[in-house]
């Protein structure tokens, strides 16, 4: 494993920067979670990290890596490939059931979803 | 059987070059593995009997990936500043929008688009009456909303029709 001693200081300054971007806007996130008062608004906090938060830390993994190796490290695009592809689907699921509890629960301001269920 | 394991080139090759980024290696063994992979993968997706996709026009869609890019960017920074603001006026609720679009590739394009960017998110869609229910962060503007989408519908129409 190439230590940190490889790494030329312009890259070191890139990757910091990448790393912090990212994990502040994760962290922003998590942020929305706490303060955001309903579910459905909660809902959209984590797309913070899931979407700038990941290609922050998945950039500078990719330079560090690119530099302390001497090639190209790109298979960090497949994880942000694969989140980008799957988070939607959960984040959907719980929106739904989050929907379909409170109408159960009979919260009659919410929209109907009902054309979907009896298909 | 063999029909089927041709059958989708583009998802095979597309497999096979997922499997040699995730080894970091294009040695024979592997080019070998991921090629059976992605073969495998043919055979398992016709059994879901899919309807065809007719994806076109690589500009279109490379056009897509960029704008969606710049639109991530910018509604991460408009959800970070909703989250950082000491407690706002802010109205956040759902929103019907009718779609043109109907193509199944197409509206999982959008419904991925539109739930991956911060501050909207795909609740539902009813295939008879082409209503979408969207349910978003920041809804200030209706009217800017229904502009957003019909803007990827426009783009997602070049690539899928």
């Amino acid at each position: 494993m190439s230590g940190l001693t490889d790494l030329p200081l312009w890259a070191a300054i890139l990757v910091s920067i990448f790393v912090l971007a990212g994990s502040a806007m994760t962290l922003i996130g998590a942020l929305g979670l706490l303060r955001f008062r309903t579910f459905y608004e909660r809902v959209h906090a984590p797309t913070l990290g899931a979407s700038l938060g990941t290609v922050g830390v998945l950039a500078a993994s990719m330079l560090f890596f690119s530099v302390t190796r001497e090639r190209v490290v790109v298979h960090e695009v497949l994880i942000f490939l694969f989140i980008t592809m799957t988070t939607p689907v959960t984040l959907m699921l719980l929106t739904r059931s989050a929907l379909y509890r409170d109408r159960a629960e009979g919260q009659d301001d919410l929209p109907d979803v009902r054309s979907v269920e009896d298909r | 059987m063999m029909a089927r394991v041709f059958a989708y080139p583009r998802l095979s090759v597309f497999v096979l070059i997922v499997w040699l980024t995730l080894n970091q290696s294009i040695s024979p063994g592997q080019i070998i593995i991921g090629t059976a992979l992605g073969l495998f993968a043919a055979v398992t997706l016709s059994a879901l009997q899919q309807p065809g996709l007719r994806a076109g026009n690589p500009v279109a869609i490379l056009r897509l990936v960029g704008f969606v890019g710049l639109e991530i960017v910018r509604s991460n920074i408009a959800v970070a500043r909703i989250v950082l603001r000491p407690r706002a006026e802010r109205r956040s609720g759902f929103l019907t929008i009718k779609l043109e679009i109907d193509d199944p590739y197409a509206l999982t394009v959008l419904a991925c688009i539109l739930t991956a960017t911060p501050g909207s998110l795909w609740v539902n869609y009813d295939p008879r009456t082409g209503l979408l229910l969207l349910h978003v962060l920041d809804l200030i503007d209706e009217a800017e909303w229904a502009s957003i989408v019909a803007g990827y519908e426009a783009r997602l129409k070049e690539i899928f029709r």
